[in-house]
């Protein structure tokens, strides 16, 4: 196998064995990356210079027998991630000059456990999107088909994982933004439990939804880095002072005896019959190793669309007020006077599909409307939260589909953002209750990567990861890869 | 539920946000429909039902003793600023 069809659990372990050392390692990562952005356009900021540097020092560490799983595997983030002294635009023209001066504790930590960062990936902009076509730096396309989409808003992340230009990505998932885009180019995505990962650095969005996490190859992978990154930290005061499991060590568990609930809300006319198809199987999959499926019902959760689309506009149009072209980020030319500077630096620096939330934020926050909406958006947030609840009485968890449809066409759904938001529709609710969930490749749709959801109980990130290597000790579409453009050098 | 060009003109400058005229009919468009979409919640019984306010029930924020734990760093901090002056961020004339 060639360097970059290895996955971070095979990279780590050929390095403290010396089979190859990171520097070759981070190399042929860059290569990749040279020869198959320009078509992807997954990385807006590609940190070559920086990445060989971490390398030949993870090197010396290795040299000297101090090498841990992750010691000189290289890895990309997100561009929603603070980086020190490198380019942070969280996909928008209002931060394309914005050298963040500190480093988000995802990025202190991966760093600390050895991790080599090769660049910064595309994304919607403010993470506000499911095709990542509201990026300022242009759409990404997915390896798959490059007609189409990867997903979103961790787009860049999803196709550089997919198409061996990083062996793993970190992501951010405010209402399926890992998940999806993992689904949609046959990764393992997992969005935590909210408050298990720190967001200081991460750029806020909805800050009650929003959570980082991971797109990887396999569950192994995912249990690797994510035991890396989550855990208690002192600037977030939402993050959770829990210790972290070894989730490597839990991910062996016989399914025999687990009792899943097939979600009926999530099987109904708006899912693609391929799709819908590829998770039944799974489902089968799962009572051949010999858990138990049990129907269940969560009545209030296809209200979760429209809930999140009140609650998430809310928080973000208070969360961009900082934007606003006086400390950083984007200024207009010949300001007449502070609102002109207000309104026109951010009227040039937000994009269509930001403005869009933040105006519809602002109207549901405005006097006279707050009951009507935000109140009401947060009263129905606690019927979906009591759904899941009864439901976890009764299951371990929750399965279903992560998307409606594999990848669509690039421009198909950019002109109506109803169609857009209901991508999201099987994604929303684990948000909306803080829950985890993960996605896991179940199959193909004419070419095309079908994920499988799982949903669990607070703080079930163990039990998710060794569900989701149950299946994939079985299955080989995990290792599925797209096919290589002909031509191709790298 | 219809937005006018001119709620949208109230509502981007409670927004601070510059849209052309241009721009307006396809804003007062979208967000109507946005807005429309998210109506149908009016359909649940909420009675009685209290709003979220946080997704972990019984866990706290945690409280920090007060002490000083950050450096002061506002030269690096400024550097992205657009404008700035013997350590002030510029602003137009505020106060004639």
């Amino acid at each position: 196998m060639k360097l970059h069809e290895l996955s971070v659990a095979a990279l780590g372990r050929g390095l403290r064995e010396r089979e190859f050392s990171s520097v070759e390692v981070t190399r042929a990562f860059l290569d990749r990356i040279a020869a198959r952005n320009p078509a992807l356009n997954a990385f807006i900021t590609v940190t070559a210079g920086r990445a060989l540097a971490d390398a030949a020092a993870a090197d010396a560490r290795l040299a000297r027998g101090e090498g841990r799983p992750l010691t000189g595997v290289p890895l990309a983030h997100k561009d929603i991630f603070c980086t020190d002294g490198i380019l942070t635009t969280c996909g928008s023209r209002i931060l394309g000059n914005f050298v963040a001066p500190y480093d988000a504790t995802v990025v202190e930590r991966l760093d600390a456990a050895g991790m080599v960062l090769l660049g910064k990936t595309n994304m919607d902009e403010f993470a506000m999107g499911s095709s990542n076509e509201t990026s300022g730096y242009g759409p990404v396309r997915n390896p798959w088909d490059p007609g189409r989409v990867p997903g979103g808003s961790s787009g860049g992340s999803a196709a550089a994982v997919a198409a061996g230009l990083a062996p793993v990505a970190t992501g951010t998932d405010t209402g399926g933004s890992i998940r999806q885009p993992a689904a949609l180019t046959g990764l393992t995505g997992l969005k935590p439990t909210y408050g298990r990962v720190s967001r200081y650095g991460m750029i806020a969005f909805a800050s009650s939804l929003d959570q980082g996490g991971v797109l990887a190859q396999s569950a192994v992978d995912a249990a690797l880095v994510l035991a890396a990154m989550a855990g208690p930290d002192a600037r977030d005061s939402t993050c959770i002072e829990r210790p972290v499991p070894d989730y490597v060590a839990g991910l062996e568990r016989p399914m025999r005896g687990l009792r899943i609930g097939i979600i009926r809300e999530f099987f109904g006319p708006g899912l693609e019959p391929g799709t819908g198809a590829a998770v039944q199987a799974a489902l089968g999959g799962f009572r051949t190793l010999g858990a138990e499926l049990v129907e269940v019902s969560l009545p209030n959760l296809p209200l979760s669309v429209p809930t999140y689309y009140v609650v998430a506009p809310a928080e973000a149009s208070s969360n961009l007020s900082r934007f606003d072209g006086v400390r950083f980020g984007h200024r207009c030319a010949d300001p007449q006077d502070l609102r002109d500077l207000y309104e026109r630096s951010r009227g040039e620096g937000f994009g269509a599909e930001v403005k869009r939330r933040i105006m519809t934020g602002t109207y549901v926050l405005s006097a006279g409307y707050y009951d009507a909406y935000y109140l009401k958006a947060q009263q129905v947030r606690s019927l979906i939260n009591a759904d899941f609840r009864r439901a976890f009485a009764a299951v371990d968890v929750l399965m279903g589909p992560t998307s409606p449809t594999p990848a669509f066409p690039l421009g198909a759904k950019v002109d109506d953002p109803i169609t857009m938001y209901l991508n999201d529709i099987y994604t929303i609710g684990a948000n909306l209750a803080g829950l985890p969930a993960i996605s896991v490749p179940c199959g193909l749709v004419e070419g095309l990567p079908v994920g499988l959801q799982v949903i669990g109980p607070h703080f079930a990130e163990e039990l998710l990861l060794a569900v989701a290597h149950a299946w994939q000790r079985e299955t080989d579409w995990h290792q599925r890869r797209p096919p290589e453009p002909a031509g191709g050098t790298a | 539920m219809t937005l006018t060009r001119r709620d949208v003109e109230n509502i981007a400058h409670l927004a601070r946000l510059r849209i052309s005229e241009a721009e307006l009919p396809a804003y007062a468009n979208n967000l109507s429909r946005i807005l429309g979409f998210v109506e149908q919640l009016a359909a649940a019984d909420t009675a009685g039902v209290v709003p979220m306010a946080h997704p972990l029930e019984g866990e706290v924020q945690r409280l920090r003793a007060d002490v000083v734990t950050e450096t002061d760093r506002h030269e690096r901090y400024q550097q992205n600023a657009p404008a700035v002056e013997a350590g002030l961020y510029l602003v137009p004339k505020v106060i004639e």
